[in-house]
């Protein structure tokens, strides 16, 4: 039994970087304010002393070139993880991401692969200014060659973005700053793996199957709770990577259940949750009982920090969600 | 004076047009003119046949490289067997100088994706089509090579059009800030599509452009490729392992020509006139350099017939081997887009292969 330490989710993200860089001398990190600073959000606090300024490198502030470098580097044979400071501002290295980082493999067929992981803080709901609670994960899941992890827990965060770093191929690994600090977990000192493209089960329940990832989890698990109070069973399924998702746990909770209620903060059109559905309509129509509801964020712009209360799903937005299902 | 010390606008030249030299011949044996000589016209007639393939349909859209034999070439054999070149679109001649068969560059404008799989041991980089994508990656696969202490210099080339785009700044900035063991190679060949080089900067030169990120800038001649081989070599000697404290990086201008077509998809006649595409043509690097060799009594008649005949069968040789190649399997579609194949993407294959082998190719191809 290795030794545990009860940590957050941004801690254990740096717990994992600091144990893949100790295992493995080809992991760098790099990005604005990685090294000294030891990033905005302290994801990287530590690494700078323990590894040096080749390893943990403070770059210029420019996230073409984080990206496009990384590119080349993991061409190379290193292992990057590039951060780029907030989700909001992976637009200036999209061409990069999307042009590069998911065709290296395909076009070269296979002698180059990339072997990196593009980490960024996410989503909603700690009060940022502007362009900094955007949560766009279904343009990276759209995007073929590029895997999607989506961490809900301190010891997903690790063993994900260890599986992420350990990955041939590159992945983009996206960090909910809501749950950075919110709670702590016991996460295990040593190294290890949590294999991407698998889900967990949060909660086990045969009325309704509810599919959630990221810091949507927290208020699912919590809206479940309280139905339990009225006696409705929710089976909750963190899906923990949105690409490859899981479909067997997927299909398999609705085949149980016959109802579902997909949750996530991005906006509704052209979401994940529209992706889960069509997963369900493919593989188990016949078991369905009820249309499968989506409790999403908006279709508008992520908006300014007074109003995002109301953008955001909360347990009681779910709550009402799962009821619709239920009750059809 | 190093080469490094020139003015932005005072370009390095060794031979005039008229094949006379005008500055220092770099030391290079006889043989390795001779290749020189010889890689160029490979790559000239390369690019009149590939043109005439794309014209009867046997080809796709095509990048013509005529103009620029001098600066490709030379700036290619500059480079030692383990560097590696980080090409654009249009460097089909220098990436014949790293090993690249011809067969390859074929196969990818033929519509093949083999084609951008480069063997084993040829160094170099998949082709890479948005403009300046490729010079970030050229700035962290040299930054790789540093931090792994081995000696490879990389060698990435782009047009005047790149250095408009952020990612040409951003990868020589990263490049300056981490001193890494790369050349900046602008193929400035004047026009980017129908938009001339005035309309991409105010600055009088590109070379000027390493001035804001603090590195080597130089202007070469680009259609005489003696003076690039020479200002390339001494960029990448620097870069391996600079003497002084000169940064590693340099950035070269290279000034010449496209005599055809951006692609075989566009007409230049256009936006740019006769009389400017004559006075260019003047410059030809490969009757340049062929009068100096033939003044150096290293060449002759009867070795350029020789010459000519055998890049005639070897481009020949190279389409009807490309020609002959099979349709790739359609179920490499899914083979290279992840190193192991996720589940869905498993099913997608099987649903394909399936769907295939009930209703056979004619279900997906005309005709």
């Amino acid at each position: 039994m290795s030794d545990t330490q009860n940590l957050t989710v941004v801690q254990a993200v740096r717990d994992g970087l600091y144990s893949e860089m100790r295992e493995d001398d080809d992991v760098l990190v790099l990005g604005q304010d990685v090294g000294k600073n030891g990033g905005v959000f302290r994801a990287t606090e530590g690494l700078f002393d323990e590894f040096g300024g080749d390893r943990v490198v403070d770059t210029p502030l420019a996230e073409s070139g984080i990206v496009g470098a990384a590119v080349g580097m993991a061409a190379m044979g290193l292992r990057p993880v590039p951060e780029i400071q907030f989700s909001g501002f992976m637009y200036p290295g999209f061409d990069q991401i999307v042009s590069h980082m998911a065709r290296f493999r395909a076009r070269s067929r296979g002698r180059f692969t990339l072997p990196m992981t593009l980490r960024a803080p996410y989503g909603g709901g700690i009060r940022a200014p502007e362009h900094h609670s955007e949560s766009k994960e279904a343009f990276y899941a759209h995007e073929a060659g590029l895997k999607v992890a989506i961490p809900s827990m301190p010891y997903d965060a690790k063993g994900l973005l260890a599986a992420s770093i350990r990955d041939p191929d590159p992945v983009i690994f996206l960090e909910p700053k809501l749950i950075y600090r919110a709670f702590r977990e016991e996460v295990p000192e040593e190294p290890y793996t949590v294999p991407l493209g698998e889900a967990a089960t949060r909660r086990e329940g045969d009325d309704v199957a509810v599919f959630t990832y990221g810091a949507m989890t927290r208020p699912t698990l919590e809206a479940a709770e309280s139905l339990a109070e009225e006696g409705i069973e929710c089976e909750v399924v963190d899906l923990r990577t949105v690409s490859p998702l899981d479909r067997e746990a997927i299909v398999d909770a609705f085949e149980r259940t016959g109802r579902a209620v997909v949750v996530h903060e991005a906006p509704k059109t052209g979401g994940l949750a529209g992706e889960i559905t069509a997963i369900i309509q493919e593989e188990a129509l016949l078991y369905q009982e009820a249309p499968v509801k989506r409790v999403t964020g908006f279709d508008v712009p992520y908006p300014l920090y007074a109003l995002e209360d109301y953008y955001l799903p909360t347990a009681a937005r779910i709550e009402e969600g799962i009821l619709e299902a239920v009750e059809f | 004076m190093s080469v490094f010390d020139r003015a932005y606008d005072d370009p390095v030249r060794v031979l005039d047009e008229d094949g006379e030299v005008v500055g220092d011949v770099p030391d290079l044996d006889d043989e390795a003119l001779v290749d020189m000589y010889r890689h160029m016209r490979l790559a000239r007639h390369f690019d009149g046949r590939a043109v005439s393939l794309q014209r009867q349909g046997r080809m796709g859209t095509y990048p013509p490289l005529s103009g620029q034999e001098g600066a490709q070439i030379g700036s290619a054999t500059a480079l030692a067997e383990d560097d590696w070149m980080v090409p654009s679109y249009r460097e089909h001649g220098a990436a014949l100088v790293r090993g690249l068969p011809l067969k390859q560059t074929l196969l990818y404008w033929m519509g093949h994706e083999a084609g951008n799989k480069a063997p084993e041991g040829v160094n170099v980089f998949p082709v890479a089509v948005p403009i300046a994508s490729q010079v970030p990656h050229a700035t962290g696969a040299s930054w790789a090579a540093k931090l792994r202490d081995t000696d490879e210099v990389f060698l990435c080339y782009f047009g005047d059009g790149a250095t408009s785009e952020g990612d040409f700044h951003e990868g020589v900035n990263f490049a300056g800030v981490f001193d890494t063991p790369t050349v900046f190679f602008c193929n400035n060949n004047q026009w980017a599509i129908s938009v001339p080089r005035e309309r991409q900067t105010r600055s009088a030169t590109l070379a000027q452009k390493a001035e804001a990120y603090g590195i080597d800038g130089v202007q070469v001649d680009g259609m005489d490729p003696l003076a690039v081989y020479s200002v390339t070599r001494d960029a990448v000697e620097k870069a391996r392992g600079p003497e002084t404290d000169r940064p590693r990086p340099t950035l070269i201008e290279a000034i010449q020509y496209r005599f055809g077509a951006h692609t075989t998809a566009d007409d230049p006649t256009v936006y740019r006139d006769d009389e400017e595409v004559e006075r260019w043509k003047a410059k030809d690097p490969i009757p340049r350099l062929e009068a100096y060799l033939r003044s150096e009594a290293i060449l002759d008649d009867e070795r350029v017939a020789e010459i000519e005949t055998a890049v005639e069968e070897r481009v020949a040789d190279a389409i009807d081997a490309a020609e002959a190649a099979a349709r790739p399997e359609p179920s490499e579609l899914f083979e290279h887009a992840y190193a192991e194949l996720p589940s869905e993407l498993a099913r997608q294959q099987e649903e394909f292969a399936a769907f295939r082998e009930a209703h056979g190719d004619e279900a997906f191809l005309e005709e």
